[in-house]
């Protein structure tokens, strides 16, 4: 049996509803984002046909995975790139720590990457004693409030300007108060570059690695990326197992179809390839360039065909964007560090079927998070599946937390909901009763409150169909 | 917490479940029709580069083969420039310091580890002027491969960034480019796409240039398409 804590999706949800602020900074934005995506595909063929491609070139990836991953290696190591690999989160955050201190570095300035997210790295470095900057606009103010990211792509979307002006003012020296747009950015510019001069050492994360010549990809609009990258004269860089494509022009429409279905931009400001540390001759970039391949679950993914396709992901946050339930109750209430659609289904692969039960759950399946994903990860159907393996031990399975999601409730739910269609006359029995008491029962009764909480309760037929049916003079019912 | 295990160890472990899934099957095939449906005639594709990257806040300058220098000095002066970095042993570094006249706009070398003048680079220069391996006409974006005749910093530094386009290298789309330009076979340690000036859309989506890198990205276009 699960344990109690798994509703607090559902709890955080339902707060989150009753905030107006908040519904509208999600809707606003999420407005702006689908139109500006849709505006870029004008044609659906073409759509179409950039989605078939991009689903094939991730697909190919994934068939060739550990020769890809190996060949990428070998390449990186020839360009001077030192590889490190990673099975969890601890792991590699050792790793990184272990790096960090054989050059003595005490600052680190971070271009923006969920992987480190998943790793909870700030926390782990500040506890140890180094600074872990986040210099993406949108990662520094959230990390200015200790918050998490609430989408992917923006991190800090579910504040508007007035709460940024008041954060600004109180949080950074000498800052006076402004809602202007671009004086908050000249802000953040002046802290920020600073920081870049000074740091030790610089970390990203990879949104494509290329086997064929060893290259990492980061795919940026302001800079920092390039700025973390190249500036420190250390870089390390992170990315899970699954980044890996063949070549640099498998690449090419993956990133027309990532820009395009993340913010609505035909190509992002920067498209940084980064083949090794400074070369022979170079006046600068960093002496030494580190990269953590994190598996972190996602090699059990790999291992059944269905949730493989999970891993095809380009985290563009479409779904997020597309979805009625994220849309709503905005990207925090998941308590994950993936939020919206591809949350539901990759935190709890992460973390447990059991554990995160709230998050399966957490869907109407309405398709909308399918039908725009770049990449055609069925979500809806992996959440179907999900939901089975949270309260089954299926033989063959490897899913974490499977059949921990199991509640008393709902077991017995099942049993008498199986023990009356098994017997007509218990059936017609309970048929009978609810026909005839079925609205005496107050909506508040137990089981029912779940329901006619937020709806009306639904009341019975004063005859069943087969009753009907029966004194109709129908034979056999 | 257990204690980490040896990285090798990790890596054996990690490639081993992988390959613990058995063979790849046969590979879904990739129709690359809608890349390849990606082409227009040259002055088309200048055209398309230019209301791309203009869409994005980049300005132009237009220059011939003969006054591109010219033009650069002139752009330097109207914006009264203290200083301009350039790399002074490329092709296009060499050109501008053989036009470049004495007073105004100083022409700054850069021509000693980033070490020696980290600070004066985030200070004290002006702007910086690079050249680029061509451009990209589906989306508008100028392709650079910096190295030792380029500082990667030149292009993202300084506050304005001039770069310098031939039409004639201008590609159909960054796929093709990828072809043409031979990036799929092998790199320098870096290389990039540049579209526009910095920026972000991370307070309220409203677009802020100048985040972090560039505040003005000027292409001095120059036409050698006859």
């Amino acid at each position: 049996m699960h344990a109690e804590t798994d509703i607090h999706f559902r709890d955080a949800a339902a707060k989150a509803l009753l905030d107006p602020q908040l519904r509208a900074n999600f809707r606003r934005a999420m407005d702006g984002l689908i139109a500006k995506r849709r505006a870029q595909f004008p044609d659906p063929g073409d759509l179409q046909d950039l989605r078939h491609l991009s689903t094939a070139i991730r697909s190919r990836s994934l068939l060739n995975l550990p020769d890809l991953l190996e060949q990428f290696e070998t390449n990186c190591t020839k360009n001077g790139i030192q590889v490190h690999w990673a099975e969890t989160c601890e792991q590699a955050n050792e790793l990184i720590l272990a790096i960090l201190r054989s050059k003595g570095a005490k600052t680190l300035v971070k271009g923006k990457s969920m992987v480190s997210e998943e790793m909870h790295l700030n926390a782990f470095l500040e506890s140890k004693g180094i600074e872990a900057l986040e210099s993406d606009l949108g990662e520094y103010i959230i990390q200015l409030d200790g918050e998490t990211p609430s989408h992917i792509i923006m991190p800090a979307i579910h504040k508007n300007k007035d709460q940024i002006a008041r954060q600004f003012s109180q949080k950074i020296k000498d800052a006076k108060y402004t809602e202007d747009v671009d004086e908050l950015t000249a802000m953040a510019r002046r802290v920020l570059r600073q920081k870049f001069l000074d740091a030790d050492a610089g970390l990203s994360g990879v949104n494509f690695a290329v086997a064929e010549t060893g290259t990492l990809c980061l795919v940026e609009n302001e800079g920092n990326g390039r700025m973390s990258t190249h500036v420190p004269p250390l870089h390390i860089a992170v990315m899970g197992l699954e980044k890996v494509v063949a070549t640099l022009e498998d690449v090419a429409p993956l990133y027309a179809i990532l820009t395009r279905s993340a913010t609505g931009q035909a190509v992002s400001t920067y498209f940084n390839l980064i083949t090794g540390p400074r070369g022979e001759g170079e006046m600068d970039g960093p002496q030494e360039v580190h990269l953590v391949i994190l598996d972190n679950g996602r090699s059990r993914m790999y291992a059944d065909p269905q949730l493989r396709a999970t891993l095809r992901c380009i985290r563009c946050g479409a779904c997020m964007n597309h979805c009625p339930v994220y849309t709503r109750v905005g990207g925090h209430a998941y308590e994950a560090i993936y939020p919206g659609p591809i949350g539901k289904i990759l935190t709890p692969q992460m973390e447990g079927v059991g554990a995160r039960h709230d998050l399966i759950h957490g869907s109407s399946l309405c398709g909308a998070c399918a039908e725009v994903c770049p990449v055609e990860i069925p979500i809806p159907e992996i959440l179907v599946r999900l939901r089975r393996e949270a309260t089954h031990e299926d033989a063959g399975s490897n899913v974490v937390g499977r059949g921990t999601g199991r509640t008393a409730t709902e077991d017995w739910a099942w049993r008498i909901w199986a023990g009356v269609l098994k017997r007509p006359i218990v059936y017609r029995l309970a048929s009978w009763f609810a026909t005839r008491f079925g609205r005496a029962l107050p909506a508040g009764a137990p089981l029912i409150k779940n329901w006619t909480q937020t709806r009306s309760k639904p009341v019975p037929a004063r005859r069943s169909l087969a009753e009907r049916v029966r004194a109709e003079g129908v034979p056999h019912v | 917490m257990s204690e980490p295990r040896p990285a090798s160890d990790s890596r054996s472990a990690i490639l081993g479940r992988l390959r613990a899934c058995g063979e790849s099957g046969p590979l879904p095939s990739l129709d690359t029709a809608v890349l390849q449906r990606r082409q227009w005639p040259a002055t088309e594709r200048v055209a398309r580069l230019r209301k791309g990257m203009e869409a994005v806040h980049t300005e132009f300058l237009d220059a011939t083969p003969d006054t591109w220098p010219a033009v650069v000095r002139a752009f330097c002066d109207r914006e009264g420039l203290k200083n301009l970095l350039f790399g002074p042993t490329s092709a296009a570094g060499r050109a501008l310091l053989a036009s470049w006249a004495p007073g105004g706009t100083q022409l700054m070398p850069y021509d000693r580890p980033v070490e020696a003048f980290k600070q004066e680079l985030f200070t004290g220069v002006d702007a910086g002027f690079t050249g680029t391996v061509g451009g990209v006409a589906e989306t508008g974006g100028l392709l650079l491969m910096p190295g030792p005749a380029e500082p990667r910093l030149m292009s993202l530094v300084p506050p304005i960034h001039l770069a310098l386009l031939r039409a004639s290298t201008i590609q159909d789309s960054f796929w093709s480019a990828v072809k043409n330009l031979g990036w799929g076979r092998s790199l320098p340690p870096n290389a990039l796409l540049i579209s526009g000036p910095s920026k972000t859309a991370d307070i309220e989506q409203t677009l802020a240039y100048g985040v972090h890198g560039p505040k003005r990205l000027i292409v001095v276009l120059v036409d050698d398409l006859n």
